[in-house]
């Protein structure tokens, strides 16, 4: 009997997890030639990628950075690898990158697309990157008025004044919301600014220039162009549709039944209707409507349309996290007292947010993408001047190189954006599931 | 349902009830759809009652205590929280959910938000305590429920144990009057079950006052003054522990009891 006993006198000390693959070949022989299934695929892998690369390299290679048109690039291709070879004509974006990415911006003020440009980078980063100071969210809130000023120019009481209808929108509220509750103050703070900006804000930015002139030379909407376009176009879309979304996925759930039915009408109705068709309602029919003589800006008409359209998008992603809560998280925070839009900011959104971001950075690349669309209705972003650059004599023909070059930049940009979507994935990560 | 033996001696000192009503019940109903899930509740709480709610499966145990804070609408009858009655007037229903803590079987905790976070949300969200004195009382609370050393991590970094530990301080966090425990312990492995427990003990020993729903009888005779037998959406029976369990009158209870004891 005592000798079927087993007791451990001595406890064993943690030891090293074992090494892994030692050396490039121990690496090569698990990974690539497990096999002779993982070895044959191995070998049609590398015989793809060397054809891709024997047909593409030499293109590469063969560039002509250097020529005033199409037939110079030949030329010198020619010239230096033989009358077969064939070889890329870059020289096309170095004539003309400005067109790429300012359209027919007068160049004397590119300088203002490029401030504006990094003044939008420095007041999205404290959205971006919570760790920042909250403080420089300030300058987030001033930043689209600013950035309208700095790229459309004119009077700078115009976005002031506008800016202004918001202030008056947040008093309305608070005072309204002392005497009468909630429901009519927010009627209050959409309709004082509504009022404001249809009967106050031109006459009040006219009287504060004719007082205190400032202004910047104007630019008018049909001068934009390139990526500078696309990333007005892109950029205030996403802004401005994710918030739009939100509300929409919430207002799909409420139990108010008009409020609900409003909401799914509205997404029901976007999601079932092309872009284009929203974009030339945008560019045509929206003029009709418009008492004669109003000069509603095409753009803003464009990133209207845009935006309505990728929140419709967004507003189903974002149901879908909602949806993925667990109903103890709502009644958790019901038991703790938390009202309908405290437990909603402080326990519902942060979670289902989390949950969605996938899919909502989905929804703006493909946003961001769509803005080349606008070169249907006549607007010059970089597909349109592809076109209008292709039309001259000297660059008849080339098509690679231009699209190439298109391509790559919208690339850079969607990849960054879902880079950072997976950055914020891992950041939020609290170890529960 | 283990009839897990609790180790110690129970202090009674401060377990005093009081003539004040708590939470009463009159007539109460509920349906969902065409089920009656609640029939004809009548039941009054005193301050400082410890009462355990018990019954089979499906019996409405945790409809009723979810009525006292309106996590469930009752559609007849009257129910009174603490002096406020509720109806649907969303004012009275936030008013009584500050007083009233509630811990669920599933813990329910923030997942993205840090233990200590979690406990201070709702002071300084619905009470309006300045962050550093809620977290302050919140130490005070995790240090009492034995895990101020957790209080960085996320909830998903914890235990099963350890997680309805930090519910149960990030209910007493709010100052409730009354506390609310449906199931606290059935999603628990035996060991852990013991812990939340002692917890609750401590809890009642302060003078609390307790509805609990639960299946461990242990912790129903130490601790309860009343124990309330519900079947099929009513109440049974209803007595001190000791005649509860000695004594039973309805054949239901007896049934049950049998099958919950192992007897
Ligand atoms: N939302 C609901 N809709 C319809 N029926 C429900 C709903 N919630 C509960 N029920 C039913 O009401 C009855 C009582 O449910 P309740 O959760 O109160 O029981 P319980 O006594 O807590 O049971 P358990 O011990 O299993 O938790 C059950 O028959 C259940 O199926
Ligand atoms: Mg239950």
């Amino acid at each position: 009997m005592a000798e079927t006993t087993y007791v451990r006198t001595e406890m064993l000390p943690p030891k090293p997890p074992p090494p892994s693959q030692t050396g490039v070949v121990g690496w090569m022989r698990e990974n690539l030639f497990d096999g002779w299934k993982n070895t044959l695929l191995t070998l049609v892998a590398l015989y793809v990628v060397y054809a891709l690369l024997s047909a593409a390299l030499p293109w590469f290679l063969h560039a002509v950075w250097d020529a005033d048109s199409l037939n110079e690039c030949r030329e010198v291709i020619k010239a230096s690898w033989g009358p077969e070879a064939d070889g890329a004509c870059f020289a096309v974006i170095r004539d003309r990158w400005h067109q790429m990415l300012y359209g027919f911006y007068p160049q004397e003020l590119y300088w203002r697309p490029n401030l504006a440009f990094v003044l939008m980078l420095v007041a999205l980063s404290p959205v971006l990157f919570p760790n920042l100071p909250r403080r420089m969210l300030l300058f987030s809130l001033v930043y689209p008025f600013l950035g309208y000023w700095l790229l459309w120019g004119g009077t700078m009481w115009a976005p002031v004044s506008w800016a202004l209808g918001f202030v008056l929108g947040y008093f309305a509220f608070v005072i309204v919301n002392d005497r009468g509750g909630t429901i009519l103050a927010a009627i209050a703070a959409v309709i004082v600014p509504l009022l404001w900006w249809f009967f106050g804000a031109g006459p009040f930015a006219d009287l504060v220039q004719s007082l205190i002139p400032i202004s910047l030379t104007d630019v008018e909407s049909r001068q934009f162009g390139g990526f500078m376009l696309s990333v007005t176009i892109g950029i205030t879309g996403i802004v401005g549709s994710l918030p739009l979304g939100i509300i929409l996925a919430l207002g799909r759930q409420s139990n108010l039944l008009m409020v609900k039915s409003l909401s799914v009408g509205f997404i029901e109705f976007i999601r079932g209707v092309p872009l284009i068709t929203l974009l030339f309602v945008a560019s045509t029919l929206l003029n009709i409507f418009m008492p004669p003589g109003t000069n509603f800006d095409i753009i803003l008409r464009v990133v209207i349309m845009v935006t309505l359209f990728s929140a419709a998008y967004v507003a189903e992603v974002v149901r879908g996290g909602l949806a993925a809560l667990p109903k103890g998280q709502y009644e958790a925070a019901a038991a703790l007292g938390l009202d309908y839009w405290k437990s909603m900011r402080l326990v519902i959104l942060p979670q289902a947010l989390k949950i969605a971001i996938p899919g909502i950075v989905s929804t703006f690349i493909g946003l961001f993408k769509d803005t080349t669309l606008v070169s249907i209705i006549g607007l010059m972003d970089p597909i349109g001047l592809t076109n209008a650059i292709r039309a001259n004599a000297e660059w008849q023909g080339i098509i690679w190189e231009l699209y190439g070059f298109v391509a790559l930049v919208f690339w850079i940009f969607c990849f960054s954006m879902s880079r950072y979507s997976m950055y914020l994935e891992s950041r939020l990560e609290t170890g529960h599931r | 349902m283990s009839d897990l033996v609790i180790d110690r001696e129970v202090d009674r000192s401060k377990m005093t009830v009081s003539e004040e009503k708590a939470v009463e019940m009159i007539d109460v109903n509920k349906w969902y759809g065409s089920f009656h899930v609640l029939r004809d509740i009548n039941m009054t709480v005193h301050r400082g009652e410890r009462i355990v709610i018990c019954g089979p499966s499906g019996s409405g145990k945790s409809t009723l205590i979810r009525c006292i804070n309106r996590l469930e609408e009752h559609q007849a009858g009257r129910i009174v929280v603490l002096g406020t009655e509720l109806t649907s007037d969303l004012k009275n229903i936030e008013k009584i959910r500050r007083d009233v803590g509630m811990v669920f079987q599933h813990f329910n905790l923030f997942p993205h938000l840090t233990v200590l976070e979690n406990c201070t949300l709702a002071p300084i969200w619905v009470r309006k305590v300045p962050r550093k004195e809620a977290e302050e009382t919140a130490m005070h609370f995790l240090e009492k429920v034995k895990i101020p050393e957790q209080a960085d991590k996320y909830p998903g970094q914890l235990s099963g144990g350890q997680q309805q530990r930090v519910a149960i301080a990030r209910a007493l966090c709010m100052q409730p009057q009354l506390m609310l425990f449906d199931e606290p312990t059935s999603a628990l492995d035996p060991e852990m079950i013991k812990e939340v427990l002692d917890t609750m003990i401590e809890l009642a020993e302060e003078g609390m006052t307790m509805l609990v729903v639960t299946h461990e009888m242990g912790f129903a005779r130490q601790v309860a003054n009343r124990v309330v037998f519900m079947d099929a959406g009513q109440i049974v029976e209803e007595a001190d522990p000791e005649t509860f369990f000695t004594s039973p009158k309805s054949d239901r209870t007896k049934l049950f009891l049998s099958q919950i004891l192992g007897h």
